[in-house]
């Protein structure tokens, strides 16, 4: 890290060298073999197989039609204008016509057959995308920044269509008509046909090199657009702490070096291209130039016909869209090869083995013979921790007896969050057992178990929907009652003041709402649905003392009825709890009552009120 | 390309956005997008081309030659066969031999210029991105918070990301091929002119056909875009909303609505997209029947013009040679035309984004403030009314004053007005009427970098950049030692979680092991505060995320670092107020109440009330 010696800059999303690892997961740049990644494909493309197969049958016969014009032409030269014979050429005339218009008809048709089974192809990878993002464990998201998958989502996939669409059908078409049109021009003239097929060697080996610099510049232009892309977001983002400190002027510096690094990257790619093309066009145009010399020559002294020469000429020209193509159809296949690892990168991601596996799976109703929730020995540590760094949770042993209300104190970043989050199974506890009415939680379906669990996260996250479907989102089938009821205990009332109550849109896309507002519409949700268990982080920091005040009034009556775990930073919100556990070093120090704790624990007393200060003494109203 | 970056990562916390009443907010709804001035996008365009003239004209000059030695093979072929072929019957191998090289000689030609121009266009193309990406940059820096809050940040993110996408690959695809199509048609038809003006005639007609249909391709496709564009946006709210939600999503069993809806849209997406390759089809498939056909006539009337003598066979090969080549690019001008009107519409965005002025404006004739006599400054609210762009007023007429270094903590339900308050002391915002001054001096008169060196706002919200933690908190100062990062570090009580982090200062907070929590994060906010060493400190909500343990950590550090500074203290909490020498409660944009932390809490007034509350439910 450069910027460790000169703290001016402002910190930055990758240093030059760090841009692959900065993102997702040791994303390997190692060149997979493009032919590889695009044959993994398959399976998707397969569904339209015949389509395809059609597609490439109409673009075969299209430029087979194309081949044969310069042969009719040759008919043509060598007979009608030849000798002077009109009436033999109306038969060719129309073969040329009916060629001609084969031709535009055939183009037509590989588009048409495939137009709407492409589309399909698109879709449905990005559905299977969209499903495995949604069924990935949220250690995952946690790892891979949305932008990226964004990208996946969209651009990567207007790729891999255009793929199949052209590419594809072109380079399976392409080789063919080169073949053919190579045949032909031997059985015209083989001297020739040999002069025009000598740059093929080179050309070939070199689109091979470059394919593979080109897949290189092309993968590491993406991620520097990724990170030039990073810088932007939290840019703007953190507009309000760059503004507050009047840092935007150092911010734009690191930009500007993101952006000119792209640009270096970018001309790179430029470069190849330049080269490709002059290699491309300029071999066989030179040949070209020798064949028409030695064709004029053969001609003239070597009794060849001018319709033959024709036809040589055209038969050429006619092959160089097939070979010039090659570099740019081989780009388009290492770009398309590159997006579809990015593609498999992700879903070859492992799920977990339990929560696929019990999925679907009948769900087993709870054993009542030990009722609440336990934790027995659950450790946990983020899969991504840093070696010799020690687990998280240490060993969690902590039962909420049937309808008890239990809060979960401890320090600042001592993992209350997580240790909520594995009720769920947001997160996969790394062992023990966890146990909701005596059953195991990994016995449960996904779908049962968050079905039982109710949760409302510190952070509130309001979707682009209206404000019922973001609260009737814990409870589907709950009525306009339970909203109501839901609404009134999360000190909604705001809700009603909206410019349609209940019916406006909030999120991204909606009306924005103040922190204050959505937690407790999150609140909201948590409870809708009368949850057998329910799990609150946190659920009043964003409130004023008036609003908590009444939430908490309101909340009583709902903790009442169900088993609940809220964790709690303040006094306050521990007074809703019947007992308290207190988190530390990665265990449950002590369980008791707010009282007990407040006598028996040193900790707890500190935390609670500070009290462990000394030098706070009597500073605090008492 | 449409890539909506949307906010965060899935790592990072959602930001609450800053309290906003209501109003504020439908104000926001209301101004969906802004408006482009006429000519903007032109006048961007301008600007961004303008100072590369000279490459593009070198640029223009080099496809010009290389179009013009490409397009001379055909001719050189009529050439070889008509004069080359009958001379080298006489046994005079002279003009093949120029013929051959000079065809050589052009393809030669024709190669090594394509190849620098395509560098040298690829090189004015990068420089004209950066150009752009810069000045959105910059702009979207520049902007006031004002705006900010309006335009939401996947919108100005995807101004900077994707619009650029779009424009660049205009320049790098379309652009390159529009010019050589257009030369190369130029060329052609003048050369078929020239060799023969009957058949050139017969050729030039064509183009009225292929005129018409690229004109109904281009209606027709236009619609089925703008479909297309519609369907990905949404396609893209979607997903990233769901990504960056992902926790409700599984915790709320969204996954199967999520995928229905997702279904939907993906849908629409595909419905637009096979409507545009089909669009695309009946394009090709008109254009292609009309160059055969067109080509099949010239070669009958060819063919009757070489009998009766008055045609050279050469001639009508080189014409269709030459005739293939007219039409073959047509194809590749209807995707020219898609990227086309994609650049046209990200281009107008740009410069619409670009053409918003700031609000809160730089002074033109900056002053500076008189040296200050101890740490702190005075304040000064002057008859200050504030009203927000949809008419509804925040504060009607506010007048206050803050002797320099006095720490004034306010309180108030959420919407009277505190938040505003606080901003416009940071000039986020500037007042609608009135004025807001430091030691005398209007804020508006004063330059950035002297108005951030004295006053500096700690919000709620708790964003870190990526970079290390010691990166984050030298924000604050951007000259400071690591010494002087931790010694603010340790005066608010972060010093001992930063520590236990796997690489300590220099833990990377994006990378493995840099969770940071909630209210870690508003000690490295606090951190950077501190470093910054101001004369006027604006906390805004500064503690909500912390725990009782925490905020009086600060607190403690606050009794020392507020010393002699101006402190503008706006909670939720009632700790807070304790450090306080004052205390202001505000209603409906009013101070209601003023006094003293002891003054107050001994009144009947709504803080005491307030304060009675808080201390019960205190241990």
């Amino acid at each position: 890290m450069a910027e460790n010696q000169n703290p001016a800059a402002p910190p930055t999303p990758a240093d030059a060298d760090g841009a692959s690892t900065e993102h997702p997961p040791e994303s390997p740049p190692a060149r997979h073999s493009t032919v590889r990644a695009l044959l993994r494909l398959w399976p998707y493309a397969r569904v339209a197989r015949w389509r395809i197969a059609g597609s490439v049958a109409a673009a075969g016969l299209a430029s087979l039609s194309v081949l044969a014009v310069p042969m009719v032409l040759r008919r043509i030269v060598d007979g009608p204008i030849a000798h002077h014979d009109l009436a033999a050429l109306r038969p060719l005339i129309g073969l040329l016509l009916v060629l001609g218009l084969a031709e535009a008809a055939l183009f037509y048709t590989r588009r048409v057959i495939l137009a709407r089974p492409m589309a399909g192809v698109e879709t449905a990878m990005r559905g299977d995308l969209y499903a495995k993002l949604q069924r990935l464990p949220v250690s995952f998201h946690d790892r891979w920044p949305s932008g990226q998958l964004l990208s996946r989502a969209t651009s990567d996939m207007f790729v891999m269509r255009l793929f199949f669409v052209f590419p594809l059908v072109f380079l399976i078409v392409n080789s063919t008509v080169f073949v053919t049109g190579t045949v032909l021009m031997f059985t015209l003239d083989w001297r020739l046909a040999l002069i025009t097929l000598v740059p093929a060697v080179p050309l070939i080996l070199y689109t091979r090199r470059f394919e593979g610099n080109y897949q290189t510049a092309s993968r590491m232009a993406q991620d520097q657009n990724g990170d030039l892309a990073t810088v932007v977001e939290e840019s703007i983002l953190g507009i309000r702490i760059l503004k507050a400190f009047g840092r935007h002027r150092s911010m734009a510096e690191e930009f500007r070096q993101h952006s000119g690094e792209l640009r270096t990257t970018e001309l790179r790619k430029a470069g190849l291209l330049a080269n490709l093309w002059a290699v491309i066009v300029g071999l066989p145009e030179l040949a070209l130039g020798c064949a028409l010399a030695v064709g004029a020559w053969q001609v003239a002294e070597d009794g060849m016909s001018a319709g033959t020469l024709v036809a040589f000429l055209s038969t050429a020209l006619a092959l160089r869209w097939p070979v010039e193509s090659l570099g740019w159809l081989l780009g388009f296949a290492a770009e398309a090869g590159s997006a579809a690892n990015r593609f498999f990168e992700v879903m070859d991601e492992p799920e977990p083995s339990s929560l696929a596996a019990a999925e679907g799976a009948p769900s087993g109703a709870p054993a009542a013979d030990d009722p609440g929730i336990r934790f027995t020995g659950v450790r946990f540590r983020y899969p991504d921790a840093p070696e010799g760094t020690p687990d998280l949770l240490t060993g969690i042993d902590l039962h909420v007896r049937p309808g008890e209300t239990m809060a979960l104190v401890g320090a600042t970043g001592c993992g209350k969050t997580t240790l909520t989050a594995l009720i769920p199974r947001l997160y996969e506890a790394t062992a023990g057992s966890i146990t909701l009415d005596g059953t195991d939680i990994r016995d449960l379906s996904r779908l049962r178990l968050r079905e039982l669990v109710s949760v409302a996260f510190e952070e509130p996250t309001l979707f682009s929907a209206s404000v019922r479907e973001n609260v009737l989102m814990g409870a589907p089938e709950a009525d306009e009652e339970r909203l109501a009821t839901a609404l009134a205990t999360a000190q909604a009332g705001f809700v009603a003041g909206l410019p349609e109550g209940a019916d406006t849109q909030v999120g991204e896309q909606g009306l924005s709402l103040s922190g204050g507002q959505r937690q407790r519409l999150a609140l909201a949700r948590a409870v809708v649905g009368d949850p057998r268990f329910l799990v609150l982080d946190d659920p009043l920091s964003a409130l004023d003392v008036h609003t908590e005040a009444l939430v908490e009034q309101a909340l009583r009556t709902v903790l009442a009825s169900t088993t609940a775990l809220v964790v709690a930073h303040r006094p306050s919100t521990v007074l809703l709890a019947d007992r308290v556990a207190l988190l530390a070093d990665g265990r449950i120090e002590a369980v008791g009552t707010h009282q007990e704790l407040l006598h028996s624990s040193p900790a707890y007393r500190a935390l609670m009120s500070g009290e462990a200060a000394p030098e706070l003494e009597g500073s605090l109203p008492r | 390309m449409t890539t909506t970056v949307q906010p965060a990562t899935p790592a990072e916390d959602e930001l609450p956005p800053p309290e906003a009443d209501t109003q504020a907010a439908l104000a926001a709804a209301e101004d969906e997008d802004i408006p482009v001035p006429p000519g903007a996008a032109r006048a961007l365009l301008g600007q961004l081309l303008g100072p590369h003239r000279r490459r593009i004209t070198v640029a223009v000059l080099l496809i010009l030659i290389q179009q013009a030695a490409m397009q001379s093979g055909p001719l050189l072929v009529a050439v070889a066969m008509d004069r080359g072929i009958p001379a080298l019957r006489d046994h005079d191998s002279g003009p093949l031999i120029a013929v051959t090289a000079a065809y050589l000689g052009c393809a030669l030609v024709a190669t090594l210029l394509q190849r620098a121009f395509i560098r040298l266009s690829g090189r004015i193309n990068q420089d004209i991105l950066l150009d752009l990406r810069g000045r959105i940059f910059r702009h979207a820096q520049r902007l006031s918070l004002d705006f900010h809050e309006r335009y939401t940040s996947g919108r100005i993110i995807s101004r900077a990301t994707s619009d650029v996408d779009a424009l660049r690959e205009l320049l790098a695809e379309g652009l390159q091929e529009l010019l050589m199509v257009a030369l190369s048609v130029c060329y052609i038809t003048v050369v078929l002119l020239w060799m023969d003006w009957r058949l050139g005639l017969a050729a030039l007609v064509s183009f009225l056909p292929m005129y018409l249909i690229v004109r109904s391709f281009r209606r027709r496709s236009q619609k089925v875009y703008r479909r297309s564009r519609t369907a990905v946006a949404a396609l893209i709210v979607r997903f990233t909303e769901t990504m960056n939600g992902i926790r409700p999503v599984q915790a709320f069993r969204r996954e199967a609505a999520n995928e229905r809806a997702f279904g939907a849209v993906n849908r629409q997406s595909a419905d637009a997209t096979a409507d545009g390759l089909l669009e695309m089809a009946r394009y090709v498939g008109l254009s292609r029947t009309t160059a055969n056909v067109w080509i099949t006539g010239v070669v009958l009337v060819g063919a009757y013009l070489v009998t009766d003598g008055s045609l050279a066979l050469g001639v009508l090969t080189a014409f269709v040679l030459y005739l293939r080549r007219l039409y073959d690019p047509i194809d590749q001008l209807a995707m020219f035309l898609n990227s086309y009107q994609s650049a046209a519409a990200a281009l107008e965005k740009m410069a619409g984004l670009l053409a918003h002025e700031p609000s809160v404006a730089e002074p033109a004739e900056p002053v500076e403030l008189p040296a200050a006599a101890g740490k702190g400054r005075d304040v000064g609210f002057d008859g200050v009314r504030f009203a927000y762009r949809n008419g509804k007023e925040v504060l009607p007429a506010f007048d206050l004053v803050l002797p320099a270094g006095q720490t004034v903590a306010v309180v108030g339900a959420t919407g009277a007005g505190k938040s505003t308050l606080a901003k416009l002391l940071a000039r986020f915002y500037d007042p609608t009427d009135g004025r807001v001054a430091l030691d005398g001096v209007d804020l508006r008169d004063l330059a950035t970098p002297e108005l951030r060196r004295n006053v500096v706002m700690v919000t709620q919200e708790s964003f870190l950049f990526s970079g290390t933690v010691a990166e984050n908190i030298a924000i604050g100062k951007p000259d400071a030692t690591r010494a002087e990062v931790e010694a603010a570090a340790r005066a608010i009580g972060a010093h001992e979680f930063i520590a236990e982090l796997p690489d300590g200062y220099d833990t990377d907070v994006r990378k493995r092991g840099g969770r940071i929590s909630a209210g870690q994060r508003q000690l490295v906010a606090f951190a950077r505060a501190l470093l910054a060493d101001p004369a006027v400190l604006i906390l805004d909500e500064a503690t909500s995320s912390l725990d009782v343990p925490g905020e009086q950590a600060v607190q403690r550090a606050m009794r020392t670092v507020l010393a002699g500074r101006t402190a503008v203290i706006i909670a939720h909490r009632l700790s807070t107020v304790e450090i306080a020498d004052r205390v202001l409660v505000m209603d409906l944009g009013r101070v209601v109440e003023d006094g003293t932390p002891a003054e107050l809490i001994a009144g009947t007034g709504r803080f005491a009330a307030l304060h009675r509350t808080w201390r019960d439910s205190l241990v």
